[in-house]
């Protein structure tokens, strides 16, 4: 698992990466009230906006943590956004990108250089 | 936080592991560990505690009569204060000479004197308000050594009469004062959420003692701010600043029934107050535009600032939403704003614009939730 600075959690499964947040992220946002999802096949570059989460506090993106190509979507989210709270780093994934090459990752937060990060 | 003012329960708010946040220059409480749904729903369900100290609370002492006092109150305001009687605390609303609001506030009658509650974020600006236009008939007397506390949902009664039987006999909007293990506690049945509850003015050195005995009923959480402002909004209450303004008058804002007959055209105390002549002839004759309920269609809150179209695409822009967000008890987006008179009739449809797309929304009355006061 790695870790991006705007609080996303990224796994790899074969050639895909599955993209959520995480639990501190989770955390901050409080009950999350509503989650908007990116198109599948939605080809996105690094820092676009892909997926909108409204809490009861506040609405905030999730960003494209690297270039590549949406080819799944958690739909689930839609119906019960409340499991953003409830498993932030297991059942409450977002989308699932195709990427050229996985090597990008290796720039990312180790869950102990995450931790680290968090202070 | 080090220059922003702090509550006497500040270290209560700490110890229960409160996330506190700037708030009208105080550091108050935003959500508890509960988070902001449960205490929602906890306040709607059994009974909430909020420390709601940073309000300002303003003492008028007559100078020479309460009728002159009264009378100059009824000169800021376009309510009724004459005959309001002892023991009774009504809402006001403090005007500008455009009929705007400058802040909305409740008053009681004490007695030989008059108890303000105002906004914490205009307490400053009420002080200097009354001080220029009260000082000959009034003392003006910010009270700085009391804390605020609400105590709001349908157990708030059998919880604070367990510490306080006489509140068992209050109905909505009666005040009382009462000699308590926690000082004299000047007690008002009202809040701002909706449901029966009592705002309860306690002296600072007795309020964490006297807000530890109410949160050790198993029925009482502590609530944020969060929660009170999703609580107030179900409720279809103003936030001033949001909601309400210097550029919207009270008519505009649904709130004429604050207004009695008496101050209206015809009355017998008509007009008398700073932007009568706007006021009086937007009673006549309608408002231009109107706060309304906005209920979003899909899942997405639509919050303060969203722009509220008459189509899916091109058309006019309306209006905007006051304030928006999530309803936990009514378990929907919920929103309030204003549009044109023409477009305010329940079940009209409009659209409300989020990052770029238009989502419709219909018109609806206020408030989402019904109101449970004991009248």
């Amino acid at each position: 698992m790695k870790y991006t600075e705007e609080h996303e959690w990224l796994r790899v499964e074969g050639d895909v990466v599955v993209v959520g947040i995480t639990e501190h992220a989770a955390e901050q946002l409080g009950d999350v009230v509503f989650v908007e999802l990116p198109e599948i096949e939605a080809v996105v570059a690094k820092g676009d906006e892909v997926c909108v989460i409204e809490s009861v506090k506040a609405a905030s993106d999730i960003l494209a943590p690297v270039d590549g190509e949406i080819v799944g979507i958690n739909e689930a989210l839609v119906d019960t956004p409340g499991l953003v709270n409830e498993d932030p780093q297991g059942d409450a994934w977002f989308f699932k990108m195709k990427l050229d090459d996985l090597s990008v990752l290796d720039e990312f937060m180790t869950e102990d250089e995450y931790k680290d990060f968090l202070g | 936080m080090a220059e922003l003012a702090q509550t006497c329960l500040y270290s209560l708010h700490n110890e229960l592991g409160a996330k506190l946040v700037p708030f009208a220059g105080y550091a108050m409480p935003v959500q508890y560990p509960m988070g902001v749904m449960k205490e929602h729903l906890h306040t709607r369900a059994a009974a909430g505690l909020f420390d709601v100290s940073h309000m300002g609370q303003v003492i008028l002492r007559p100078r020479r009569d309460m009728a002159a006092l009264e009378a100059g109150l009824e000169a800021l305001m376009p309510v009724a204060v004459q005959g309001l009687a002892v023991g009774r605390q009504r809402y006001g609303l403090f005007t500008n000479d455009k009929g705007g609001i400058l802040d909305d506030l409740m008053f009681a009658a004490r007695g030989d004197h008059i108890l303000m509650v105002v906004n914490a974020a205009r307490k400053a600006h009420d002080i200097a308000h009354l001080q220029a236009h009260l000082s000959d008939v009034a003392l003006v007397q910010p009270v700085t050594d009391r804390a605020l506390l609400a105590l709001q949902g349908p157990r708030a009664e059998a919880v604070l009469a367990g510490l306080v039987p006489d509140v068992r006999a209050m109905r909505f909007m009666d005040v009382i004062t009462v000699d308590t293990l926690y000082g004299p506690l000047w007690i008002a049945r009202a809040g701002y959420t909706g449901e029966d509850g009592f705002e309860i003015s306690v002296p600072e050195a007795r309020a964490e003692d006297f807000a530890r005995a109410l949160l050790a009923a198993p029925d009482v959480a502590p609530i944020g701010l969060g929660a009170r402002d999703s609580l107030r909004l179900e409720a279809g209450l103003c936030l001033y600043g949001h909601d309400i303004d210097e550029m919207i008058s009270p008519v505009m804002a649904g709130l004429s029934w604050a207004i009695p007959k008496s101050r209206r055209t015809g009355g017998a105390r008509e007009g008398g107050f700073p932007g009568a002549a706007h006021i009086l002839a937007e009673l006549n004759d309608g408002p231009a535009a109107r706060r309304v309920g906005l209920r979003p269609e899909g899942r997405a809150p639509m919050r303060e600032g969203t722009v509220i179209w008459d189509s899916d695409t091109g058309g006019r822009d309306l209006g905007g939403v006051t304030s928006g967000g999530f309803g936990p008890t009514v378990g929907a987006p919920i929103a309030m704003g204003y549009v044109p008179d023409f477009a305010a009739t329940p079940g009209t449809r409009l659209w409300g614009e989020l990052r770029g797309k238009r989502l419709p929304v219909t018109v609806c009355e206020l408030p989402f939730h019904p109101t449970t006061y004991k009248r």
